[in-house]
Order: C-alpha cells, then structure tokens, then sequence
C-alpha cells in the first residue's frame, strides 16, 4: 500500500477540514486561501516546478541511503576546532533521539521548562569550572562567531578608546575570516599579531587562541597582563578538554572565554551543529550576548531555573542591542553537559589524558627518526615540517583512512582525540616514515608535553550532579526525571505564534545520527563528501525555487545569521555598484527586534516606518521615509505575511516604492509556513531573505536550538552571500549540514502538492481558532476578507481592564490546562499570538479552544466578584501537585478546580507542572547561574 | 500616581531637585511603574561628565532596559550606592531612596514643573 507522508504530516483530514471551512463558510481550503492572500502576488496554482513528486518515506530513506553511502567514513585528525568524540549511546537514545528534548521549545515558559534548564545550568557550570570564570552562558552558536560576540562585548565593555582588536596570528584560520568579516561592517579595525609585542599597540581587546591552532602550548598570562594594562578586555579561544589538563584562562587574568564544545559527546555533523560556549569574570555578566539560565524561587520559596536578563535581548533591545543572537545551541548544549555528567571530573580528565598521550606516542615515535614537532608543548594537535612531502603525507594517510592537515607544502599537522586509537596512530606513521615506520607502538613513558608549571592545579566538575549519574542505568532515570519535567510537542500543542511549532517527523528526522552523516569532518576533502554535497546542492535548489530565489546558502545557524549575511550581502552589492553611502535601513515599527539588530551589526542605520492601526505598513510614511533618505537609502526589511499575522494587501506598492529610490528589500522569512506553495518572495520584490528551516522546514526547536537560517537571494545579490570561504557567518562552511536531512526528507516526501496542502492546512487552522475564540476574546488585525494568516493575536487587555486578569495569569492558566501557552505579548503587549500550524489535528485544536473559553469565563467569575482578585485559579497558576495537597485548602475554589479545570484531564494524562509560578525579578536581581547547592532544594 | 510640587521634571520621565548648584536626579513614579520591577541599575562613576540629554547610566527591569538621561551639564558629584545594592528602591521610593545621580551644574536648563509633566503623562 501506497501512502501519502503530506496525510500523515497534516493533522486535519479533509473530514474535519470540511467542518472547520463550514463554520468559516469558505467551500474549500483553496477558496480560504484565495481570500486571504492578496491575488495581486500569487503564483499560478499550475506553475511549472522542478520538485520531484512526493516519495513514501520508505522511498524517501532509501534515497538518503543512497546519498549516505557517496559520503565516505574515515578518521578525521584534521583539528581545526572539531575532533572525533563518542556519543555515549544512552545520550543518543534519550536526548538526540528522544522527542521529549527535541521538540520542545526555547524555554520562555519556565514553569514547564525546568527539565531543560537544569541540563542547561549543568552546562553553564561545566563551561565555568573548565574555563574558571565566573558566569558562563548557553549557548552560542559555535566558535567562530562566539568570537565576534565577544569581540563586541570587548568594545563596549573595555575603558580604553581605541578602536583596535588585536587578534592572535595562530588562530583558527576561520576564526580570522570570520572576524574580518563581521569587523569591517561594524568599523572595527583588526591588527594580526604573534603578541611579541603586545604592549606596543593601544587596543580595546585582544583575542588569543589557546592552544594555538598549530598547536602550540603556550601561558599568555604575560599577554593579558598587557592588555589590562592599557584598560583592554582579554579575550581567550580555549579548547574545552584541554582545560581539564593546562591551566584555565580564568587563572590566566582573561576576561572572557569562548569555544566550542563539539568534543563533549556531538557528532561531528560535517561542521554542526554544535553549542559554542562563552564564560565571563565577574563584573561583565550584564554585557553577555546571548542566553542565561539563572536561579529563581517560585511562589513557595523553592528555587527554580528560569531565563535570567531576558531585557538584555535583542527582541527587547531593538536598534540598541549589540548582539543579534536569539536562538542557541540548546539541545547540542544539553548533550554536552549531559557528557560530563555522565564521564564525571575523573573520566572527563581521562579522556583529555588520553588525546594528550596518544599525541605524545606519535612525536616520540617520529622524534626517534629524526622528525622533530615544531612545537614541543602540545596539548593533541603537533605539526611536522616536512619539506615538500606534505600533499604525499595527507594522501598516503588518506588512503589509509585517516584525514590529515596540510598547512602548506611542508608542513602537515594531526590532532588526537578521545577516540584516536594505535591503528590510527600507525597510519599517521607510515604515512610520514613509510617503510621506515614501526608496527606497534612503544609503551615506554611518554614525553611530557606539558610544561610541569603550566599543569591544572584546580578542580572542576565538583558540583555533585557530575558524579551521580555514572551508570547507564543511573543516567536514563536522570533524563527521563528532567525531561518529565518538560513540555514539547510529545505531549500536546504548543501554539506559540511566529515559532511554527509543527510536527518533526520521526523519518525525517532518521539519518540524522547516521554515521556517513554524523561522523564527517567539516573539513575533509571533496572526494570524501560527495553524498553530503548533492543533498545539500539539492536542498538549495527546492528552496530557492519555491521562493522565488536564484541562490541560496545554507550556511547561517539561525535566522539572525541569515539576516545579517543577507544584510551584509546588500551593503557589499551597494559598495560595489558606487553606493557606500547607502546605510539607511527601514524596518516598520511591528517588526520582530533582530531585524533592527541585524541592521546595525551590518553597520546600517535604522530608520522606523510607523504601522496604521490595522497593523500594515503605513505607506504614507513609508513614502516619505523613501523621500527623506532617498540618497542614503540601502533596504527595506519586511516581513511577509507580517509579524501581526497578516497578508499586507499593499505589499507589491511597499517594495516597489523601496526599488524605485534604490534600495535593496529584504523580505524576513519567518512567517514563510504561511506562504509555501501560494506565493514566493522573490515574485512580489524580495531581493533577499532568510528562511528558518527549525519552523517551515521541520528541523525541531531543540529546546531552543539548533536552528539553520539558509539567505537565499537574487542573482544581483548572489555574489555576494556566504559560499566556502567568501563572506563567512559560521565557523563551518555548510553551517549545520547534519540537521539538513531533515529539511531535505520533508521536501522530499511532501512534494510540491504537499507543501502547498500544509500551508492551506496552517492558514486553516489559525482562521479556525481565530473565529471560535473571537466571541470571547478580541482578535486583533486580519486582512483581507476579516481573514488572518497562519496566526493570530488575541486581545487580553479589555480582560485586563475589566478583571484584573493579565496574560502571565492566563499563560500560567494554560499550563494546568495541559497546554504551552502561545507566544506572550509580541508583537504586541497584552496579547497572546497563537500559531496552531497545520499538523494539529481539529481535537487539539479544540481543546485549546474549549481551554481558552474556559479560562475567559474564569476571568469573568473574578472580574464578577466571586474570586478575589489576589487569590483565584488564575493568579495562582500554574498548580503543583504539592500545592493542592498540602496542609489546609484556604483558597475560594476547590482543588479539582485548580488541577482538574477540565473533567477530561482526569484520566487524559495530566501534566503536573514541577514548579509554582517563578518570580522573575527575584532571579535578576540575584543573578546565579551555576548549579545550585543540593541543600537549597531540602 | 504621586507627583511632588516641588521638584522639576523632564520628557525622560525623570525628576530634578535643585540645591544650590547640585541637582539630584532620579526617575518618576510613571516611569518606574512603566518599567515594572527594577532589577540593576548602571550609574556612572563620581567624577565623571554629564552633558544633557546624554546616556548617563541604564535602568534594566523585568520588562526592558531603560537609560538615564542627563537633564544638566555637569559633573557627577554623588551616585546612589544603595541603589545599587537595591534596585528596588526605585519602585518602593522613587523620589526618596530611588534617587540616583547628583550632578554639579554650571547652568539650570528649562525643566517642567509637576503640572506640566502631568500634561505630558496624560496624553
């Protein structure tokens, strides 16, 4: 039997599509969607397409198979910031694999988070001990670009004037690329040295990589001492496992640190994705990008995890914020620190001891025939001069199986690993002795590479959560405790609007951990990658096609990512066609904060365009904005449909005003899944955008990461978006190609028809919602025809006036309810924005309707009188377990009201929340981010 | 919504009390309940200059982060230490223990008087 994966994927079938069109009164999902999307940008329903026709996921897994199996499987020593490492298997099963950490969203609603935010402060306090800092954060995207974060914290943290950043001549040669990217748009200057001479050039920073990536071992405490003496702030790239063996950057005097911590347990993924880390002195917490997992204490006094300095983000923030970073690396994060749980202080040393001694059997060896290491302090990585033979070394080591680096044509360098083994060490020495190479090696001690002075003296991994969880068994029980603590998508809907939480299908999601996609190195030769290549090739041409694009790159980890390389891609199209003054971006006043973010990252000016009070682009001042800034004009950055959930009927007038004074549109791709199949960016005016393949293209939230934010762009802009090494936003030069499969393998199964049956099935659904609900609650904004989008914003402020009731009380309602709340006051204070998406199905999305209504007449009993206002269902939520049983019931509802407001919970699988409502101020005017002390949860 | 008779205002919803030639900054009663519970405030060294209409310090709450303008040109002569140790005070006493910068002027400009800024806040 033949089966349709689009049937399985959409939640409604045309059964209950029928009764949800009958009380829209629209005769069919495509009457619906004619209605609502402005007739002026469709695309013909018969368009021609180059989507292959929809496979069975049978067919689609077998393809993968095919594409798997021209990716070739070797043992990568390349280095480079990215190491072999063993996934411990139970890992891998109950956190890489297990929807209940995958599917569940950033952790904005920490009462039904505390699972993730535990693993997270696991993470934080992990990153603080190894680099011995004072507060660590979770997560960063990856190494690369945790280094220009920091850089711009350098800036406007540091006393000094200068304008300066000195950046270590022996790091990470991406690294170097991706500063002098990102510098320039934002008029840093970058001076390279090898800090022979540090004192003689006044800089607000300097970065040092440590070890270098030759692998040179060396105390830059002499280096930061000079840096601090001239009011700079020190920046230090450590390797995460050698820390646990050299002296920690904290003990060095640096100020911060970043990295990655790829080698705690992520696969390799062929360059991602990873969870970057970055780690703070004391002083410098409120200068952090990024997010912060801090303590709090509920209602009762118990401490409770929550997102701390939420303000401090660019969704708040606007044009004023000096990072752009929403999404992290959450769930690559919780890996990581899940591996130091489960390897303890002692094995986590282990493991470093053993990458360090493998290194030092491999330089004794060779010392023994006369080839000597350039660098004799080593930590794992060791380069070899080996005058003209470099390219024969990497290829004989190749054929063998083993990947190599060649720095030049007489240099080659090898770094070892957790699981570099003596076979793998042989290879490395026939490739460089050939037959004069030993058949074993040696067990005779081993060279220190490690100056005895420089050896870690203090401790880490103290906090007893890193010596609990050693047995299998004990670590399973540990991530199921957390993760039933948790809410994602395994459990019921999560209607967050702008998010499009919708179904991570488990096909899709199957190739994954494959090792000929898990274990390639980002960095290993075509010839090894060619699976990889053609799926990726693949994926860029679908997406490019159903937007309307000519190219796209999949390399930014994340929508800001993508906004900033589109944007830098207009300010190089605009520098390159003689228009350097053009620095002006409009973003109308409903946009989401990154857009303003990205813009001045991309070193433009934001100029606001105001909104009419149906929510539109006003384009009246859109206009006369176009006027004033004719001349210096360079985007406009516009969401479609907006970020009130609308079709703008006047879209086509928008762009068009923007491209008759020269500017650039960047069309913000997040609200796509409102789109596919009905219209494209590129045919209405876009020039640019950014797609989120973690909401249309179903790779999951993560937990609040990973995300891959693909620009995709119009042959003008083409040149220049990130390709190899050209204009580079990630440390990786495919960003995080071992999530694409996901991407690639819903495409794959849905087809054209498919995807353009699942945006008429989310517009559905959120219409549906929006017309039940309205009765009780104000639906603020709709288009054409009364019509919404794929979401829609519910109006809690007439509630509160009337009652007193605000949306925290009514999101926390939710929660003993059995639901996530949607998204909470954006885009506009107040309201409550609902996304159902398309996979939903109508009894979901019936009992959230039924439980809003239910919560509405709640709020009226307290509005009425018949609930105080200090003490009533709603206020008091969300409802522990503990709370209903103990001591005295003093409240004016009974306990069934406030666990089981509906009858059906009672045998429907209750989610008992773990935690009281969180104070929030509590937690962000006691800033503690590390794990706390067992006792505090007595 | 208090609002004393006897202290100056300006359109960044702060208050200026005026001795001599020292004026003791804060922020109004409006604009703490604006931006809810106040967790940090930055507040600039002693010593250091104000130039009017210029960020001077940054008020950070549950909600957002909010900047402290300069009303005068001048020099910082005092900061308000407990603030800092207790952000909250703004929201508890917001024109007595929530002050937060004492500035040396050599020239007072034109401030609102409390009814003035009541026409402001009301629009």
């Amino acid at each position: 039997m033949r089966e349709l994966f689009a049937d399985r994927h959409i939640g409604t079938d045309s059964a209950a599509q029928r009764e949800m069109l009958a009380s829209l009164g629209y005769a069919s999902v495509d009457a619906l969607v004619d209605a609502a999307i402005p007739s002026g940008i469709r695309q013909p329903a018969d368009a021609v397409t180059s989507l292959p026709t929809a496979a069975s996921e049978t067919e689609a897994l077998a393809e993968l198979r095919v594409l798997a199996a021209r990716n070739r499987v070797t043992r990568p020593m390349i280095g480079l910031g990215y190491y072999g490492t063993t996934t411990p298997a139970v890992i891998q099963r109950n956190v890489l694999e297990n929807p209940s950490w995958y599917t569940a969203y950033t952790p904005y609603q920490p009462e039904i988070s505390q699972g993730r935010l535990e693993a997270l402060i696991n993470f934080q306090t992990m990153v603080t001990d190894l680099t011995g800092l004072a507060t660590a954060n979770a997560s960063m995207l990856d190494e690369g670009t945790a280094v220009v974060e920091a850089m711009l914290l350098a800036r406007r943290a540091s006393r000094s004037t200068s304008n300066i950043f000195l950046v270590d001549s022996d790091a990470l040669p991406r690294t170097i690329a991706l500063l002098r990217h990102r510098a320039e748009a934002v008029g840093i200057e970058l001076h390279e040295t090898d800090f022979s001479d540090a004192d003689s050039v006044d800089a607000f920073g300097a970065f040092i990589q440590y070890p270098g990536a030759s692998g040179r071992l060396w105390n830059p405490s002499a280096v930061v001492e000079a840096v601090h003496g001239q009011g700079g702030i020190a920046v230090v790239a450590a390797d995460l496992l050698s820390l646990a063996l050299v002296t920690s950057p904290g003990e060095l005097g640096a100020d911060v640190a970043v990295g990655t911590s790829q080698r705690f347990g992520v696969p390799l993924g062929f360059g991602g994705p990873h969870a970057g880390y970055m780690a703070v002195r004391a002083g410098l917490e409120r200068q952090m990008p990024g997010r912060l997992v801090g303590v709090s204490q509920d209602a009762a006094g118990y401490p409770a995890y929550r997102l701390s300095l939420q303000t401090r983000e660019q969704h708040i923030r606007r044009e004023k914020a000096t990072s752009n970073i929403c999404t992290a690396q959450v769930l690559l994060a919780v890996m990581a620190s899940m591996y130091a749980v489960y390897h303890g202080p002692r094995g986590i040393k282990a493991i470093a001891h053993h990458a360090n001694r493998m290194a030092n059997l491999l330089v004794d060896a060779l010392g023994e025939h006369g080839i000597q290491p350039v660098h004799g302090l080593f930590f794992d990585t060791v380069q070899l001069r080996v005058p003209g033979r470099a390219a024969g070394i990497v290829a004989a080591a190749s054929a063998a199986g083993v990947l190599l680096r060649e720095v030049d044509a007489d240099t080659v360098q090898f770094s070892t690993d957790e699981t570099t083994t003596s076979a793998d060490a042989l290879v490395v020495l026939r490739a460089v002795l050939g037959d004069d190479a030993p058949t074993e090696l040696g067990f005779k001690p081993v060279s220190r590479s490690i100056d005895p002075e420089h050896m870690r003296q203090t401790e880490y991994l103290t906090h007893p959560v890193f010596t609990t969880h050693h047995s299998e068994t004990g670590m399973m029980r540990y991530l199921k405790y957390l993760a039933d603590k948790d809410y994602a998508l395994d459990r019921g809907m999560i209607p967050l609007g702008s998010c499009t939480m919708k179904l991570n299908a488990a096909t899709e999601m199957a190739a994954v951990t494959w090792p000929e996609f898990a274990n390639l190195h980002p960095f290993a030769p075509e010839a090894d990658t060619a699976g990889y290549r053609a799926l990726i090739g693949q994926l860029s041409g679908w997406l490019a096609e159903v937007t309307g694009y000519d190219a796209v790159s999949l390399q930014p980890n994340a929508g800001s990512q993508g906004e900033l390389a589109g944007l830098l891609a207009i300010r190089a199209y605009h520098r390159d066609h003689g228009g350097e003054h053009r620095t002006v971006c409009l973003i109308p006043s409903s946009a989401h904060g990154t857009n303003a973010a990205s813009a001045v990252l991309a070193g433009m000016r934001v100029v606001v365009v105001a909104c009419d009070e149906l929510g539109n682009v006003d384009l009246d001042d859109l206009r006369a904005k176009v006027t004033e800034h004719a001349d210096d004009l360079a985007a406009l950055m516009v969401t479609y449909p907006s970020t009130h959930g609308v079709y703008e009927h006047e879209i086509l007038a928008v762009t068009d005003a923007v491209h008759d004074a020269g500017g650039q549109v960047y069309v913000d791709g997040a609200n796509l899944n409102a789109l596919l199949g009905y219209a494209r960016f590129g045919d209405f005016g876009g020039d640019v955008s950014h797609l989120n393949l973690h909401k249309t293209f179903c790779i999951p939230h993560g937990g609040g990461g990973p995300g891959v934010g693909p620009v995709a762009a119009k042959a003008h802009l083409a040149p220049y978006l990130p390709e190899g090494d050209a204009n580079p936003v990630s440390s990786a030069p495919y960003g995080s190609p071992s999530i694409l499969p996901i991407s690639w393998a819903y495409v794959r199964m849905m087809g054209a028809e498919g995807l353009r049956r699942a945006t008429g099935a989310a517009v559905l659904a959120a219409n549906y919602v929006a017309v039940k609900l309205r009765d009780h609650f104000p639906v603020l904004y709709a288009g054409d025809h009364g019509l919404v989008a794929h979401e829609c914003i519910l109006d809690l402020r007439p509630l509160r006036e009337a009652t007193g009731v605000t949306v925290d009380d009514v999101a926390k309602r939710l929660i003993d309810y059995g639901f996530h709340a949607p998204t909470m006051s954006f885009p506009v204070a107040g309201t409550l924005m609902v996304e159902p998406t398309e996979s939903e199905d109508l009894a979901e999305l019936d009992r959230f309707v039924e439980a809003m209504i239910a919560i509405k007449a709640e709020a009226d009993a307290v509005g009425a009188g018949r609930w105080p206002r200090d003490d009533n269902p709603l206020v008091n939520a969300p409802h522990t377990a503990e709370s209903v049983v103990a001591g005295e019931w003093q409240h004016p509802y009974s306990r069934e009201e406030a666990v089981y407001p509906v009858h059906s919970l009672v045998h429907g699988g209750k989610y008992w929340p773990p935690v009281r409502r969180i104070d929030q101020a509590y937690g962000d005017r006691n800033l503690v981010c590390a794990c706390p002390p067992v006792e505090a949860f007595a | 919504m208090a609002l004393p008779e006897n202290l100056a205002y300006t359109a960044e919803h702060e208050w200026v009390a005026v001795d001599g030639d020292v004026a003791r900054i804060g922020i109004t009663d409006y604009a703490a309940d604006k931006l809810g519970d106040v967790v940090f405030v930055e507040l600039p060294a002693i010593g250091s200059t104000a130039a009017a209409g210029r960020v001077v310090g940054e008020i950070e709450s549950t909600k957002s982060v909010g900047e402290l303008y300069a009303p005068v040109d001048g020099e910082v002569v005092e900061v308000n230490e407990e603030l800092v140790a207790d952000p909250s005070l703004v929201n508890s006493d917001p024109y007595g223990a929530g002050w937060m910068i004492a500035v040396r002027f050599t020239e007072l400009p034109t401030l609102l008087t409390a009814d003035e800024y009541a026409a402001l806040t009301a629009e």
